[in-house]
Formats: C-alpha cells, sequence, structure tokens
C-alpha cells in the first residue's frame, strides 16, 4: 500500500498543481507534495527489512491487483535495495530541483505552475518505473515516462528545445518500441515454458534457468538496447548532449540524475536475473562498450566548448563505469555500481546546477566567455570545485566509494577492461580541473563576465556572446549565491561528503540484493586474484 | 434440367429457410430504418427532415444496440442462419456492437450544425448550380461553386442536405452485412450495399467542392475497380470449389487435387478487393485524396467503421476459407503487410495536410491490423477485433477535433494552420495530443493495448521478423503524430491563423465518447478483451 501511495501522490499532485492559477502558490503547493514524497520514501526506508533481504525475500513492501487478465499482467509493485535507494535519489532530488527551478526564467508564454506540475509527474513515474514488478507495467511507465519529459524539454528549453526534445522522444521510443519486442516475446516464450503467459518478474526468474541461450539472446538484445539508449552507452548517447544542453536545469538534473539511471537499473533488475545466460555471453560486448564510453566521454567532455553539453559528455563517460560494475559479475562491482547511480545523481545534479548558475548570471553557455569567476563569485566558484571534485571522483566525496567499488569489484573477472577504464580517471581529472581553472581562475575575462559587470565586450580570449545581446542585458552584475541558491546546494554539498565518508547505509540496503543478482546470474563471486 | 427445376418450384421442394430473427435483428432494424429515412426524406417538408432524421438515426441506431446486447447478453452459441448466408458467431456480434457505436459517433458528427453553419452537406453540385441561377448549364457545376460561398436561399437560414442520414445507415446496414457473410455473394452484395452510399457521401462537401468531388469520382472509379477483382475471384473460387460458400471452400482446399491456380488466383483477387476496402497499401492510392477531399464527418465515418468491416471480412475469409492452405498464400500477405507499413509510415512524414497525414496513418495501422487478420488463432481474432474496437473511436475523435480547426475558407487542415494551438485552445490540442499518443501507440492509451494484443499474436503464430518490422514502422510513424504535437505546442501562433470552433452538443458527444473509450480500454482493457475472445469465427 505504501508503494502505491508514494506512486499516487505525485501524480495526484501533478494534476493538482498544473491549473493553478496563481503561480507562487502552484509552486508551494509542488513543494509540498514533493516532501510529503519525501517523507513517504523516509517511511519506506525504515520499513524496508535489510535481514529479510538477506534472508531472502526479493521484493518488499508488496502491493498487487490484477489489472489485465488476457495479457498475464498485474499492477503489481514491489522494492529490492535497488529500487529502494533509486527512490530515496528521486525524493531527495526533486524538491531540491524544485527549489532550484524556483525562479527560472522560462521562455515567453509557459508558465512556472506547468513546470512543476510536469516535474511532479516526472517523479510520479519513476517511482513506477523503479517500484514495478511486473515486466508489462514497467514498460507502461517506461513509456509514458517519456511524455512529461518530452514537454519539460520542449516547452522550457533553450534555443534548440524542439530539435533536442524531437530527438530524445524519438530516440527513447525507438528504444521501447524494440524492448516491446522482447516484452511481447518474453510473454509468448512464458507461455509455452509455464503453460499460461505471465508478466510477474518472479515467475519469469525462474523460468530464467530454463531458457535456451538463443532465445535469452534475442530477448536480451531487445531489452538492452532499449535500456542502452536510456542509460546512454556509445554508440546510443547522441541524444543526451542534446537534450541534455536544451534541457532548463531543473529538468536536465532530473534527466542526467534519475531518468537516465533506469536504464543502468533496467540492466540490473530485467537484463541480468531475466537472461543469464545472454547476459555472460554478451558481457564482452557491453563491457568493450562502457570503456568505450567512459574513454570516449571523457575525450569529448575535455573537448567541450559548451558548458551544459561538458556535463552530459561527463555523464557519458561516468555511465561506462556503471554498466563496467554491473557487467563484470562480483558483488563488489555491482554494489558499487548501484552506489554509483546514487552519487552520480548527486555529483552531476550539482555540477549541472552550478553549471545552470553560472549560466543564468552571464547568459551564455560557452566556456570561452567565462574566466574568473571565482574573483566576483567566490562561493559560487567554491561550490563549483566541490560539484567539480565530487565527479571526478576525489578521495573523500561520495563518488570515489562507488568508483572504487567498481574497480575493484571487476578487475579479478575483468583486469583488462578495468585497467583500461581506469585511464578515464585521468580524464575525468583533467576535463574538470581544466574546466574549472578556465572559467573561474585567472584574472577577470570572458564576454560573458565582462558585459555582466558592465565592462564592455573587453578584450577576453571568449568573443561568441552576441554583442546585441551583452549590450541589451547591460551590467547586470555578477552576483554571488543568494539565499537560496545557498540553501539548495547546501544539501548537495552535505550530501557528497555525508556519502563519501559514511556509505554504510546505502551499502546496506545494496549489498543484499547485489548478491541475490549474482545468484540469479549463477555465478560465484570471483574469489581474489586473477580468475580465468 | 428445366423439367427438375420446374419441379423444384412447383413441387414445393424449396422450402424457405429457417430465420434466427432474434439473432440478425439488428441487421434488419439498421436496413429497414435507413429504408424509413428514405422515405421520411420523401415526404416530410424540408424545415422538418433534419430533426426528424437526427432523432430517426439515432432511435434506429439505438434499437439495434438494445437487441444485439439482449441477443448477446444470453452468450448465444454461435449460428448460421439465412440459408447459412449469415454467421452470428461471437466476432460478428463484437463487430456489430463496435460498428453500431461508430456508427453512434459519426452520426453525431455528421449531425452538427453548429460547427459549420447549416452542416458540412449540401446537394449534389448541379442542382447548386441550378439553384444559383441562369448559368448554371453554360459552367461546369464544380468550377462556378468552388469560389460560391452563398449557403443557401437569400434571407433563409442555411439548410442541410439530409439525405446524407439515410446513406450512412445504408452504408451501416451494409457494413454489418458484410462482416457477418459466411458466402462470398452475401459478401458482394454487402460490398456493394456499403460501397454505394459512400462514394455518394465522398462528394457532399459544402467547401471545396472540386477536392470533394474528385474524392468521390476517384473513389467510385477505383472502388468498381476493387469490386469487379472480388467478382472475378469470387467466379475463380466457385469453379474451383463449386460452392461460394466460406466452409465448403475450406473443405475444398483441405484435400482434393483441383487445380490450385483457380484457388490461389481466386483468392489473389478476392484479397485485392479487400484490402482495397481496408486501404491496405499497396492499394491504398485512393486513401489519402478521399480523406482529405471528403467532408470530415464522412470522412470519419470511412476511417472508423470501413476499416472495421473490412478488416472483419478479411479476418472472416482468411480464418474460415483459407485456414487449411494459410502456408501457401502467407508470403504474399507478409509483403503486403510491410508494403503497407512502410508506405503509411514513409509517406506519412511527407504530408503536410493532417487529413492526408491520418490517412497515411491508416495506412500503417492497416498494415498492423493485418498481421493480427494473418494469425489464424483464437489470439490472432480477439487482437484484430479489438484493435478494429480501439483505432475505430480514436480516429473517430481525431476527425472529430479536426472539424474544429478553421479559419475563413472552411477547415484549417494545413498542417502549418496548426501552429501554436494550444496556446489558443489548450484543451482542444489536450485531447489531440492525447489522441496522436493514441495513434502512435504509447502506454495507457488504447493504441497500446491494441498494438500489444495483435503483437503478440502474430510473434505467437511465428510472424516475428514482421513483429519487427512493424515495431519500426510504429518508430517511424510515431515521428509525424509528434510533429503535429510540436506544432501545437512549441511554436508560436500564426497571426492570421484559424480559430478553434466552440462545438455543438452533438460533435462534443463525439470527440468525448471517442477520448473516453481511448482512455478506457487503455486502461482497463480487460472487459473489451474478454468480449473480443468470446470465440473464433465459425462458418
Amino acid at each position: 500500500m505504501l508503494l502505491l501511495v508514494l506512486l499516487l501522490v505525485p501524480l495526484v499532485g501533478a494534476a493538482l498543481v498544473a491549473p493553478i492559477r496563481e503561480q507562487v502558490t502552484a509552486k508551494w503547493v509542488a513543494v509540498a507534495v514533493s516532501v510529503v514524497e519525501l517523507a513517504l520514501v523516509v517511511v519506506a526506508w525504515f520499513a524496508y527489512s535489510v535481514p529479510a533481504a538477506q534472508g531472502g525475500t526479493r521484493f518488499q513492501l508488496e502491493f498487487a491487483v490484477d489489472w489485465i487478465p488476457a495479457f498475464g499482467t498485474r499492477f503489481a509493485l514491489g522494492i529490492d535495495g535497488f529500487a529502494l535507494v533509486m527512490l530515496a535519489i528521486t525524493a531527495v532530488l526533486v524538491p531540491i530541483v524544485m527549489a532550484f527551478s524556483w525562479s527560472e526564467k522560462l521562455p515567453e508564454g509557459r508558465t512556472q505552475s506547468g513546470f512543476f506540475a510536469l516535474v511532479l509527474a516526472t517523479e510520479g513515474l519513476l517511482v513506477g518505473v523503479f517500484a514495478a514488478t511486473d515486466v508489462f507495467l514497467f514498460y507502461v511507465f517506461f513509456e509514458a515516462m517519456l511524455i512529461p519529459m518530452y514537454f519539460l524539454i520542449g516547452r522550457f528549453g533553450g534555443p534548440r528545445r524542439q530539435y533536442a526534445a524531437v530527438k530524445f522522444f524519438l530516440y527513447s521510443l525507438l528504444g521501447g518500441l524494440i524492448m516491446l519486442a522482447s516484452v511481447i516475446g518474453l510473454f509468448v516464450v512464458s507461455g509455452r515454458e509455464l503453460g499460461q503467459g505471465t508478466f510477474t518478474w518472479v515467475e519469469l526468474q525462474k523460468m530464467a534457468a530454463s531458457l535456451p541461450e538463443s532465445t535469452q539472446i534475442w530477448l536480451f538484445l531487445g531489452f538492452f538496447v532499449a535500456f542502452a539508449i536510456k542509460a546512454p552507452l556509445v554508440p546510443f548517447h547522441t541524444w543526451l548532449p542534446d537534450a541534455g544542453a536544451e534541457a532548463p536545469v531543473g529538468a536536465g538534473v532530473l534527466l542526467v540524475g534519475i531518468l537516465d539511471k533506469v536504464g543502468t537499473f533496467g540492466f540490473l533488475r530485467y537484463c541480468l536475473p531475466l537472461f543469464p545466460l545472454a547476459s555472460q555471453k554478451l558481457a564482452p560486448l557491453v563491457l568493450t562498450l562502457a570503456v568505450i564510453g567512459i574513454l570516449y566521454g571523457g575525450l569529448l567532455a575535455v573537448g567541450q566548448t559548451d558548458m551544459k553539453r561538458f556535463v552530459s559528455y561527463t555523464s557519458i563517460a561516468h555511465f561506462g563505469f556503471i554498466a563496467l560494475g554491473i557487467f563484470a559479475f562480483s558483488t563488489q562491482s555491482i554494489s558499487g555500481s548501484v552506489l554509483y547511480m546514487v552519487n552520480h545523481g548527486v555529483s552531476t545534479g550539482m555540477l549541472f546546477m552550478v553549471v545552470g548558475l553560472v549560466i543564468a548570471r552571464g547568459g551564455s553557455r560557452l566556456v570561452g566567455d567565462y574566466g574568473g569567476v571565482h574573483k566576483v563569485a567566490p562561493l559560487l566558484a567554491g561550490a563549483f570545485l566541490v560539484a567539480g571534485l565530487s565527479s571526478l571522483a576525489l578521495p573523500g566525496t561520495n563518488s570515489f566509494v562507488s568508483e572504487f567499488l567498481v574497480l575493484l569489484g571487476s578487475f579479478p573477472r575483468q583486469p583488462v577492461f578495468t585497467i583500461l577504464a581506469t585511464v578515464g580517471i585521468i580524464f575525468a581529472a583533467l576535463y574538470v580541473l581544466w574546466f574549472y581553472q578556465r572559467t573561474m581562475q585567472g584574472p577577470l575575462r570572458g564576454s560573458a563576465v565582462l558585459a555582466a559587470l558592465g565592462g564592455g565586450r573587453g578584450d577576453g580570449p571568449g568573443t561568441m556572446i552576441d554583442p546585441a545581446v551583452a549590450a541589451e542585458r547591460g551590467a547586470t552584475g555578477f552576483p554571488d549565491l543568494s539565499k537560496r541558491e545557498i540553501g539548495v546546494l547546501t544539501p548537495m554539498i552535505v550530501l557528497i561528503l555525508v556519502l563519501g565518508f559514511f556509505p554504510g547505509p546505502v551499502l546496506d540496503v545494496i549489498n543484499p540484493t547485489a548478491a541475490a543478482t549474482m545468484t540469479e546470474v549463477g555465478l560465484p563471486d570471483p574469489v581474489g586474484g586473477v580468475s580465468r | 434440367m428445366t423439367p427438375v427445376l420446374l419441379a423444384q418450384a412447383t413441387g414445393g421442394a424449396i422450402t424457405a429457410p429457417p430465420i434466427a430473427y432474434g439473432a440478425i435483428a439488428p441487421v434488419l432494424i439498421v436496413l429497414g430504418g435507413a429504408c424509413v429515412a428514405v422515405l421520411v426524406e420523401a415526404f416530410l417538408p424540408r424545415h422538418q427532415r433534419w430533426p426528424v432524421q437526427v432523432a430517426l438515426s439515432l432511435v434506429i441506431l439505438a434499437a439495434a444496440g438494445v437487441t444485439l446486447g439482449v441477443h448477446a447478453g444470453g452468450s448465444p452459441a454461435a449460428l448460421t442462419t439465412l440459408g447459412d448466408a449469415l454467421s452470428v458467431d461471437n466476432p460478428t456480434l463484437f463487430l456489430w456492437g463496435t460498428l453500431l457505436l461508430l456508427g453512434l459517433g459519426s452520426i453525431l458528427l455528421i449531425a452538427d450544425r453548429s460547427v459549420e453553419p447549416g452542416g458540412a452537406f449540401i446537394p449534389s453540385s448541379a442542382s447548386r448550380a441550378a439553384a444559383a441561377g441562369g448559368g448554371g448549364e453554360s459552367v461546369l457545376p464544380g468550377i462556378e461553386a468552388e469560389d460560391d460561398r452563398d449557403y443557401g436561399e437569400p434571407g433563409s437560414a442555411p439548410t442541410m442536405q439530409t439525405e446524407v442520414f439515410p446513406f450512412a445507415l445504408f452504408a451501416l446496414g451494409g457494413m454489418m452485412t458484410f462482416v457477418a457473410a459466411n458466402d462470398l455473394l452475401t459478401m458482394f452484395i454487402a460490398l456493394e450495399v456499403l460501397s454505394l452510399p459512400l462514394y455518394l457521401m465522398c462528394g457532399l462537401a459544402r467547401r471545396r467542392r472540386l477536392l470533394s468531388q474528385e474524392a468521390a469520382v476517384k473513389y467510385f472509379l477505383l472502388g468498381a475497380f476493387a469490386s469487379a477483382f472480388f467478382l472475378y475471384g469470387l467466379a475463380l473460387l466457385y469453379g474451383y470449389a463449386g460452392s461460394v460458400k466460406l466452409s465448403a471452400i475450406a473443405q475444398a482446399a483441405a484435400g482434393s487435387d483441383r487445380s490450385d491456380t483457380l484457388l490461389f488466383g481466386g483468392l489473389a483477387l478476392l484479397v485485392v478487393g479487400l484490402l482495397f476496402k481496408g486501404s491496405v497499401g499497396p492499394f491504398h492510392t485512393w486513401t489519402p485524396d478521399v480523406y482529405q477531399g471528403a467532408p470530415t464527418p464522412v470522412t470519419a465515418f470511412m476511417a472508423a467503421c470501413t476499416k472495421v468491416a473490412a478488416f472483419g471480412a478479411i479476418s472472416r475469409v482468411l480464418f474460415v476459407a483459407f485456414d487449411t492452405t494459410r502456408w501457401e498464400w502467407r508470403g504474399v500477405l507478409w509483403a503486403v503487410a510491410i508494403v503497407s507499413m512502410v508506405i503509411g509510415a514513409v509517406l506519412g512524414l511527407t504530408q503536410t495536410d493532417i487529413k492526408r497525414m491520418i490517412a497515411y496513418s491508416s495506412i500503417a495501422h492497416a498494415g498492423f491490423l493485418l498481421l493480427g487478420s494473418m494469425s489464424i488463432t483464437e489470439q490472432g481474432v480477439s487482437g484484430t477485433l479489438f484493435y478494429l474496437l480501439a483505432y475505430g473511436f480514436t480516429t473517430l475523435a481525431v476527425f472529430g477535433v479536426i472539424s474544429l480547426v478553421r479559419d475563413a475558407d472552411g477547415e484549417a487542415s494545413h498542417l502549418s494552420q496548426w501552429a501554436g494551438l494550444a496556446k489558443r485552445s489548450p484543451l482542444l490540442a489536450g485531447v489531440m495530443t492525447f489522441l496522436l499518443l493514441a495513434l502512435a501507440g504509447i502506454p495507457l492509451t488504447s493504441g497500446f493495448t491494441a498494438k500489444f494484443a495483435v503483437f503478440a499474436a502474430a510473434l505467437d503464430d511465428g510472424m516475428a521478423p514482421l513483429v519487427i518490422v512493424a515495431l519500426i514502422a510504429s518508430a517511424v510513424a510515431a515521428f509525424f503524430y509528434l510533429r503535429v504535437i510540436v506544432l501545437m505546442y512549441f511554436n508560436e501562433p500564426a497571426p492570421d491563423g484559424p480559430t478553434v470552433t466552440v462545438p455543438g452538443a452533438f460533435t462534443t458527444a463525439a470527440i468525448t465518447l471517442g477520448v473516453l473509450v481511448t482512455l478506457l480500454l487503455g486502461i482497463v482493457p480487460s472487459l473489451a478483451l474478454g468480449m473480443a475472445s468470446g470465440g473464433p469465427f465459425v462458418g
């Protein structure tokens, strides 16, 4: 029942917020709904029993009613450790995103009530995606989730928002439809194996052992393509830089921070347990893509001139690490990957926000238009540094723990891929620090900064900002963080540090499910040394 | 020979076949009601016709629905009646219900007089040209009517041509017979009964006379062609099996050393005629022109009901008569389905007129439907039936919405005119978005459930490659639905853009009906799925 409430609260909230004409009221109602949701997730966190999960209970807090008997599908909700931490990060990020977007400048003619309602709708559908224990139901939420995000990007985004929104939608829809082929296939196959078609995850998982490998490979590929587009893995990634760059910052945080995790969550929940033989067989392929993603994403991040695209490319590199951990098949690496999913939501979410704040002040997305921001906005620059260091996995920040776990857990089974992935860390240091140095350090320079400070166009290296735009904006100044912005960023910094020093409670929740997943894959943990 | 016939005639050897009146009452009511409607047209004064016709049509549909409900409520066994000419089995009952409901929605759209002052229909152009006075004979009527925006006698309220109501009822009766026909001759007659009124209805548009007349002529010529194909195929099959009964053809094909040429030649020609009606590519060429040219309420009627009738018949023919030879013909229909899906999805991308776009969408959907018709299994039948129900209502509502977006020249069907519509009329844009998402097959709409049902049946019957093609075609088609959504929501409205007419009660009711069914079938489809899977075709 709790999960049903968790699902319904944001959806009903969205329906309530959308028609409110008074914008401030709408925003407060939306924030209240999201805080209620957060409180409910806290309740769920404590209701979730780790010992029971260790004892072999696959799903907890279950809720199920029959939905469409003809398709063997039930409206079934339930959470394991993976789902719980994903719900938690979702519920934490949404209020922060709302507070961040409180006075976001929207394109002409758009209302904030619409924006906040769409954010709530996204949250509700994400809860459905993570909590569904019926493959059909999962698919329904997986596809439905596209629609609010499509409108968030397309209605509220940057200048090329239409292109980005359509690209995002079509990529995801194509992936979804390919997955639909596998979903239908799973139904048909289960009808043959079990006598009656079903979509119940637990039943399908029991069936997995007896499925022939060739069938598993076909079904696996359908799911894999959809999740690889969502995650995104190279070469299915090209929609993300566009969508990330054009999305309004709040939606971008949700997109990169949570929505994309649905892909990696899907690998863990659906690809590995339902198609264990295919997962093992195709793991080298996925690992190759993952490592290419780490290196290629990192390399492109170094070369980006657009700040939001930069964040998107760092994400692609990070998703490579997550996929590496998942398909290296050890409890440690899988736990690391799930923790990585949480941490990435925090650190990249924060990076996105900080970049958004910089862009809001300077009016340009180009790296070259900024320089020496630290001189005028030291707090902003400091927050930028924290987010960046977390992103490059400095020890003491959250990402270090997860990245280390992934590499440590992956090495025994996949030494070559792990060593190659480690090179990605160097790229991470390069792109973060160089980016920080160019925009925040040194003398004041860059046309956006100078224009904002009223010093004309200046003769700095960055001259990409449109002079007319700069003149029109006039000297807006380049203020440091406001109280609201400090309030928004503080919890993120706290999360970064707390998860960096005390990841224990989260790992306790994740570990039993990671062990269960390993059992379902049917592989023993590699014990020390290099296994052959 | 002659003496034998004489003996039969005089000796009472021909007995009237028993008729299950209870089972076929819906058809009798609709066709009988259509005759009454003709009389109304003939004897009532002009100003009384519209209210009487509307009321009569609604009463007829309701009465037919009630008798259908009474019969189906007793969960009857499948039966054939009228000397095996009609088969009243579960699919028939389901399709009748679907047709009656869709017919109700269409009649509501047709009856509306508030959207287009005086209704969307006028008498034939010739009489208008004459009524316009004087030079009617010297000028081609269509050309003159093109710029003629005189909607009736000066000083009098615009009137509506009400003969469209009996036309619609006759067409509907024909469709109901068509899907129940158990032998090919009955099927042919039903085909003509449903087609002829449609040809006429296409040409009745009040605005854009030339386009409307061109559509009517094109539809008529190509339709006549297709009927000829059907008839030819029928003749060959009769030559093969010695009977026009579907079950007899199946028996003949099951175990005989007769010439396969006749069988497959006959099947091919027969199916061409049926595929034409279902607007399946590559027999689709009439569809965009006719959808665009016909008055929008008639387009809605054609798009929803004709599709149901055509695919009901295709499924019945394939299921009952050609079950045993499925491995021979399936390859060809595979190709047809692929062609239809590809044509619909790809050419739909290039359209700039929304009615043409929906026409190409209907061609793609016809390809999907063919997957269900080809699966000769119970799931295939129930999936197809469900798909028809879902698609019919979505399309009906789509055309209802299209008829509301107008500018000074009538409907603003060019896509560019839809830009920024969400700003002017958020409700209409929201409804249209929902319907387009249903056409694209997004979950929580009926389109998704229907696709799932059909594709699951097809996959189960060994058509995995076809399902993949269908899913890719769905993704391509999604692009043009999305384009409309983008236009409505993300673009700035044109300064002299169209206005959204506040719909009258009839149109509102039709659109609401369509949207509600689309939503309900997406969320709680169990009831309809259960009804659709009550049993397969019985010959």
